[in-house]
């Protein structure tokens, strides 16, 4: 019974991550071609795909490697990429915590952006979470699985195509497809304007630590916008209730 | 950089990221993360994705070229308005590399 249980958790998983294996698969190709366009020898392209397993990382990774930047830079531009990763260990944590070490650590390395999708709305569902853990496996397992066989067919055909192509400017268009519908509200437009345009004036610095001064300076315009937002709407609301003046009891809260 | 030193670069950098991935799994319910640290990670993406899109269209070659024949520049502003407009990833990526080579083409 449990057993049942457990595999019908897992496919469900495995069904769920499908289509966004389809969307996965040729950003795992270019990331090879791009890889080995680069100059980096075949088997470490394919080792960032199987020990760092996280896209936007690997794909910043490859100019840092192949230009020979030093460690703690390459260390330093992860930590920053990859830190919305906290995000996705928190939401998930109280769910994860009845389980075992090992399970934790094996789910935490399966932990992209695209396993968390599908399974924080699976958590969510309202039923029972007893063997979720098994449809989080799910989907983990068939997005490490396409990511490790589309990289390293792409780094077989990097080999293979011309370079010219421009096919480095990938990674910028698929951030940008990724990036632009979630702009929907003004202190994330101006984390993201911010960002860019301190990127682009201190693109001089070496090793692409413009990277992290940009992404500084936009994560703090962006706590400001939101900080200016939240005050005018507070501001807002109380001057509607001078307003309402002795008309109070059309707002709810203030008969109370 | 040799293989061996770059290898171990590239565990490093693994390690950082399981890191990030299994901290708060681990210290759920004996940590509480800040609001404002919350609040910041939420700009993490839109911040560091604009610090890697931006440079790319605007400086390809080492300088910074503002023209109409950077082919980068007009990749990435169709792939703007496509992903404003589709919501798409596949088919931005599709409507900038055409774009790109477009322009190539025509600056030949």
């Amino acid at each position: 019974m449990a057993d049942q249980l457990r595999r019908q958790q897992f496919w469900a998983g495995v069904r769920a991550e499908m289509p966004i294996v389809v969307g996965v698969l040729p950003f795992g190709l270019i990331f090879g071609v791009v890889a080995t366009s680069a100059g980096l020898p075949p088997l470490i392209a394919w080792s960032t795909s199987s020990i760092v397993f996280a896209g936007s990382a690997q794909f910043i990774a490859v100019p840092l490697l192949a230009q020979g930047a030093p460690a703690l830079i390459l260390v330093l531009t992860t930590l920053i990429v990859n830190l919305r990763h906290l995000l996705y260990s928190a939401a998930l944590a109280p769910y994860a915590r009845p389980l075992s070490g090992g399970w934790k650590a094996l789910l935490a390395y399966l932990l992209t952006d695209e396993a968390f999708a599908p399974t924080i709305i699976h958590y969510q569902d309202g039923r029972p979470a007893d063997f979720k853990h098994w449809f989080w496996l799910g989907a983990g397992l068939s997005l490490w699985l396409n990511w490790q066989i589309s990289t390293a067919i792409g780094i077989f055909l990097g080999a293979q195509l011309p370079a010219n192509l421009g096919l480095e400017f990938t990674l910028a268009l698929t951030f940008i497809g990724i990036i632009i519908p979630t702009l929907t509200r003004r202190p994330a437009v101006g984390a993201f304007v911010s960002a860019g345009a301190v990127a682009v004036a201190t693109t001089g610095l070496p090793y692409r630590l413009n990277l992290m001064v940009a992404a500084f300076t936009g994560i703090a315009v962006g706590l400001l916008l939101e900080e200016m937002d939240r005050r005018r709407t507070a501001a807002g609301r109380f001057a509607g209730r001078l307003a309402a003046g002795g008309r109070a009891g059309e707002y709810g809260e203030e008969v109370r | 950089m040799t293989p061996s030193i770059m290898l171990l670069t590239i565990a490093a950098m693994g390690l950082v990221t399981f890191a990030l991935r299994l901290s708060l799994i681990l210290l759920a319910g004996r940590i509480q993360i800040p609001v404002l640290v919350r609040r910041a990670l939420a700009f993490v993406p839109p911040a560091v994705f604009a610090a890697i899109i931006f440079p790319d269209m605007l400086w390809p070659a080492g300088t910074l070229d503002l023209s109409w024949e950077n082919p980068f520049l007009f990749s990435g502003l169709t792939a703007i308005l496509t992903a404003y407009w589709s919501k798409n990833v596949v088919l931005t990526m599709v409507a900038g590399m055409l774009a790109l080579w477009l322009v190539r083409w025509l600056v030949g």
